[in-house]
């Protein structure tokens, strides 16, 4: 009997062993991750293809849309008979209440919030209504439908009729990218409401409340205290409500207290946003003078997560 | 006949060549899949869809579908989920390398026994992401973190028998 040869025939080669090509697309990905957390020098790619994926994002909000249209036409459908039963009623009794009236005036209550905020900050604001909810467990995203198109620029901030929502971090032709402020490491300069001491508040992460870092023991702050953006950052206007203080541990111990807050705005739940304008362009920075002695401050700027 | 039961093929049976076109439609519904604009409880859940069809093709058809073809979709995946870029990539290419490496024995179990083996290749895959992005810095995601990839597995014999029905020969005249 003839031995058959294991190795295949050098016509059906193909190409290197699955083991070779592995090793070669996990240093090429382990390249990658490197450089997009390090250095951020891919969004170009990311750019590119985010934009050739755009119409599919827009293809998938269709069964979401649909079904919100259909259930709008029942909702309609069911008011009419509401309207035509009230109405009846009114004959009757001369009540005045209207059905889908709270509604409308909820309605109203929300939009003219949103009017007063842009009538207070009166660069030019730019309302979105978010698309999706960022898919990646590792951090907190919102997706909004306004973008480049829209003049929206990373870096502005993005409140709801509450609150600070967040901050846009990417800018796509049609779509962009909005860090909440639970993000871990995402930072908001603040000022308590209440007695004015400042202080930053810090995200940190999925199902964690936010924080106030490095605050002394004996800081005037107390739970249920409002803290407002202090706008010394440049990013978010001074005088935007941010968060509650949840709860305040102060030991002994500790060099810093322990403070938790509670974000304000509907951070994972509100659908309509507005995208603020910059604020007006900050003074330079004063020149150092080479022999100072002065303490250095910290750094001046701060950095999304 | 053996088109209307809602079965996986019987080792006996054997498959018709499969289409590539069939194969690229269902990569591409797969990753629609995984766009859908979820949220709350639902997005925790979710399974990834689009890793699901690639380890079916991985396994059934490795010479067409296999590490490099992976690692280009998990790209494609990480830009429309906004993660780090190469996360997908490499947990695509893995996911795809070891089910060319276990394929023929997955295939001499019943489904669910199979769903069993996919479970522990989705869950390696989710442990690999989560490693990747905790040295990178990120926190610790939600518990429900681990759902996902077992969602997927409870979808293998679905999955399987969708995308085996194409390769069902029709049913001979022998058998009726």
């Amino acid at each position: 009997m003839r031995h058959i040869s294991v190795e295949p025939p050098p016509f059906f080669h193909r190409g290197p062993s699955p083991l070779v090509r592995l090793a070669f697309f996990a240093l090429l990905s382990l390249a990658l991750l490197f450089a997009d957390t390090r250095y951020r020098y891919l969004e170009n790619i990311r750019h590119v293809v985010a934009t050739l994926i755009y119409p599919l994002q827009l293809v998938v909000q269709l069964p979401g849309q649909a079904l919100s249209y259909v259930g709008s036409y029942f909702y309609s459908q069911k008011t009419l008979s509401d309207d035509n039963a009230d109405l009846k009623q009114r004959l009757l009794t001369e009540g005045p209440a209207v059905q889908g009236y709270s509604a409308l005036e909820q309605e109203n209550a929300r939009l003219r919030a949103l009017l007063a905020v842009e009538q207070r900050f009166h660069a030019a604001a730019i309302a979105a209504e978010v698309m999706y909810s960022g898919r990646d467990p590792f951090t907190q995203k919102l997706f909004v439908d306004k973008g480049e198109a829209a003049g929206v620029i990373p870096g502005q901030a993005v409140i709801d009729e509450v609150g600070v929502v967040g901050q846009v971090t990417r800018v796509f032709p049609y779509m962009s990218e909005v860090t909440l402020v639970t993000d871990k490491d995402h930072a908001v300069p603040v000022r308590v409401e209440r007695s004015g001491v400042r202080s930053v508040m810090y995200g940190a992460g999925t199902g964690r409340l936010p924080e106030l870092r490095f605050l002394s023991p004996n800081a005037e702050i107390q739970p249920g205290d409002r803290l407002v953006t202090s706008g010394i950052d440049g990013t978010y206007p001074a005088g935007l409500a941010v968060a509650q203080v949840a709860s305040v541990e102060r030991e002994t111990g500790q060099m810093f207290a322990r403070v938790t807050c509670m974000p304000l705005a509907g951070v994972e739940r509100s659908s309509l946003v507005l995208i603020l304008g910059r604020a007006a362009v900050l003074a330079p920075r004063p020149e150092e003078p080479a022999d100072s002695d002065a303490p250095r401050k910290g750094r001046g700027k701060r950095k999304a997560g | 006949m053996a088109q209307l039961t809602f079965a996986p093929a019987r080792p006996e049976e054997i498959l018709l060549p499969v289409k590539s076109w069939f194969v690229v439609l269902t990569l591409a519904i797969g990753f629609l899949c995984n766009l859908l604009p979820l949220s709350g409880a639902a997005l925790a859940v979710r399974p990834d869809f689009l890793a699901l069809v690639l380890l079916y093709w991985c396994i059934r058809e490795p010479r067409l579908i296999s590490v490099g073809i992976a690692w280009c979709l998990g790209l494609l995946m990480d830009v429309a989920d906004a993660t780090v870029l190469g996360q997908h990539a490499l947990a695509y290419a893995v996911l795809a390398y070891a089910a060319e490496y276990f394929r023929r024995r997955v295939l001499r179990f019943p489904l669910w026994q199979q769903a069993a083996q996919v479970a522990v290749l989705l869950v390696l895959c989710a442990g690999l992401v989560l490693l990747l992005r905790v040295v990178g810095g990120a926190p610790l995601p939600r518990w429900t973190y681990a759902v996902g990839p077992l969602t997927g597995a409870l979808l293998w014999p679905a999955v399987t028998v969708v995308l085996q029905w194409p390769q069902r020969p029709p049913a001979s005249p022998a058998e009726l």
